[in-house]
């Protein structure tokens, strides 16, 4: 039921990365949490068992990585930070109580979501640099120091990254509308008005 | 084989529940008398001819060392160290026989995500049970004394098993067997530490004033334990750690921030579905809608 007053939020090329991703997320996220902890392990019996988690997560890893990179080089430009961001921040725990009047205007992107950008993009570089030094399979010869440091960090950011996708997950599901941006590519105007003003007004100015 | 049916574990890797542990034997130990040893390598022969271990021809790299380094296939090592003395002018070869030391403490086993792929005998032996290796390498990361090697051929972590098919059956390891100048002796753990604290006395007497018995508290004592003439420094003897303990990095690393990590994951998915369920939604209003 395509009206013509939607708005064009993703392309279909920026969809199909950002869904790429999606997947590769829950691939290399399960078959890393099978390692992260005991009570996880059974997770590794979706792929196959331990021995094949331990072979196919790096690669899983290293794909997802590639393609955030896709993501990335379209949406940076639209996350930097700008001092309008802090007053936005200020005002989101009073949102969350489902209080949303205060919320400063916002563009395409809201403070929370820029954050979210940027958590994903330090969590996924810190995951590929550290996941390298105990590749055992291509990097045997790291020193045992430089492993014990990487695999630290690792599970660090594989923590931060899990974290972050649950807060993307739940606001996509919170705030109605939002999700079809992403399956469809559109969205309401009342959507937009709502919840992206600034990104509205631009949309409707052309 | 009988010790994988005999369930006489203590701890198991990557397992929250408590082992098989009501069968309690007495913890074993190997003495390694390095006063006493002529670097003949007969123990290396031993453990490979009864681990049926045939390792590849290396290079020579210039020392006595052979092969240099540990490997999959070869799980004991005499490493050469010579240690001069500018002031006095001498020279002294020390040899060690390298190996797993069997921590009662063992960062591998606490570093492994496999379960029971590394488990501790309640004799002490640690030893890895290949058939449950994911061939992850976390047991390299986790080993205060650089032990444990992945196969290239299966990779498979393998080490020193401190002959426990041997042990179950009441026979010392092989190496243990074939020294022939008894420098290397096996026995109850506690009959190893007087002996091996009387040895080092000897040693005193002979004018070795430094010497004692290797039994590192920082990683609770080793069921393998050597008696040096320089117990003050063993990093003379190859690098061997002066006061090893499990890395604070591994520790944190695996310790109580991941169950906590765990929780925090539920608690994210928990925690919304409650947001949602107290605040509901947020969406467009009605008349919003109509006039759009």
């Amino acid at each position: 039921m395509k009206t013509s007053n939607e708005l064009q939020r993703y392309d279909d090329n920026t969809r199909m990365n950002h869904w790429a991703i999606a997947l590769l997320f829950f691939a290399a996220g399960l078959s890393g949490l099978a390692f992260f902890h005991p009570s996880l392990f059974f997770l590794s019996g979706l792929f196959g068992g331990g021995t094949w988690s331990r072979i196919l997560h790096p690669y899983l890893g290293v794909l997802m990585f590639l393609c955030f990179l896709g993501m990335y080089v379209r949406l940076w430009r639209e996350n930097v930070i700008n001092p309008q961001d802090k007053d936005w921040m200020a005002k989101a725990g009073e949102m969350l109580k489902g209080n949303k009047a205060g919320m400063p205007p916002v563009g395409k992107y809201n403070a929370g979501q820029k954050v979210v950008f940027w958590l994903m993009t330090g969590s996924l570089l810190v995951l590929l640099l550290t996941g390298i030094l105990f590749w055992h399979a291509w990097f045997p010869d790291f020193p045992i120091w430089a492993r014990r440091i990487g695999v630290l960090l690792h599970a660090f950011s594989a923590v931060v990254l899990v974290l972050t996708v649950i807060v993307h997950v739940y606001a996509a599901i919170w705030v109605k509308g939002t999700t079809r941006a992403m399956t469809r590519g559109t969205v309401s105007p009342g959507w937009a008005k709502m919840n992206h003003p600034l990104w509205y007004e631009e949309m409707t100015r052309k | 084989m009988t010790m994988q049916s005999s369930l006489d574990i203590v701890a198991r890797s990557a397992t929250t529940t408590p082992s098989p542990s009501v069968r309690q034997g007495v913890e074993v130990a190997k003495l390694i008398d390095e006063s006493k040893c002529i670097g003949c390598k007969a123990c290396q022969v031993a453990c490979s001819q009864w681990n049926e271990l045939s390792d590849d021809i290396g290079t020579n790299v210039g020392v006595y060392d052979n092969p240099s380094d540990l490997t999959d296939k070869s799980w004991t090592l005499m490493r050469f160290t010579e240690v001069e003395d500018a002031a006095k002018g001498t020279m002294e070869w020390l040899i060690r026989k390298d190996g797993c030391m069997h921590c009662a403490d063992p960062g591998c086993l606490k570093a492994c995500p496999s379960p029971g792929a590394i488990i501790q005998y309640a004799n002490g032996i640690v030893d890895f049970k290949q058939e449950n290796c994911i061939g992850c390498g976390n047991c390299v990361t986790g080993c205060p004394f650089d032990i444990p090697r992945i196969s290239k051929k299966d990779n498979k972590a393998y080490k020193c098993t401190l002959c426990s098919d041997r042990v179950s059956v009441g026979l010392e390891p092989a190496c243990v067997k074939t020294c022939p100048t008894g420098a290397i002796v096996f026995g109850k753990k506690e009959d190893m530490v007087s002996y091996g604290n009387k040895r080092a006395g000897e040693l005193k007497e002979r004018g070795f004033q430094n010497a004692g018995l290797y039994n590192p508290a920082g990683v609770g004592g080793t069921h393998v334990m050597y008696v040096l003439k320089h117990a003050d420094t063993p990093e003379k003897y190859a690098g061997l750690p002066n006061d090893p303990s499990i890395s604070p990095l591994v520790s944190l690393w695996k310790g109580t921030l991941k169950p906590l990590a765990v929780f925090a994951m539920i608690g994210a998915v928990v925690g919304g579905f409650f947001h949602y369920m107290k605040v509901g939604p947020v969406e467009e209003k009605e008349d919003e809608k109509e006039s759009a």
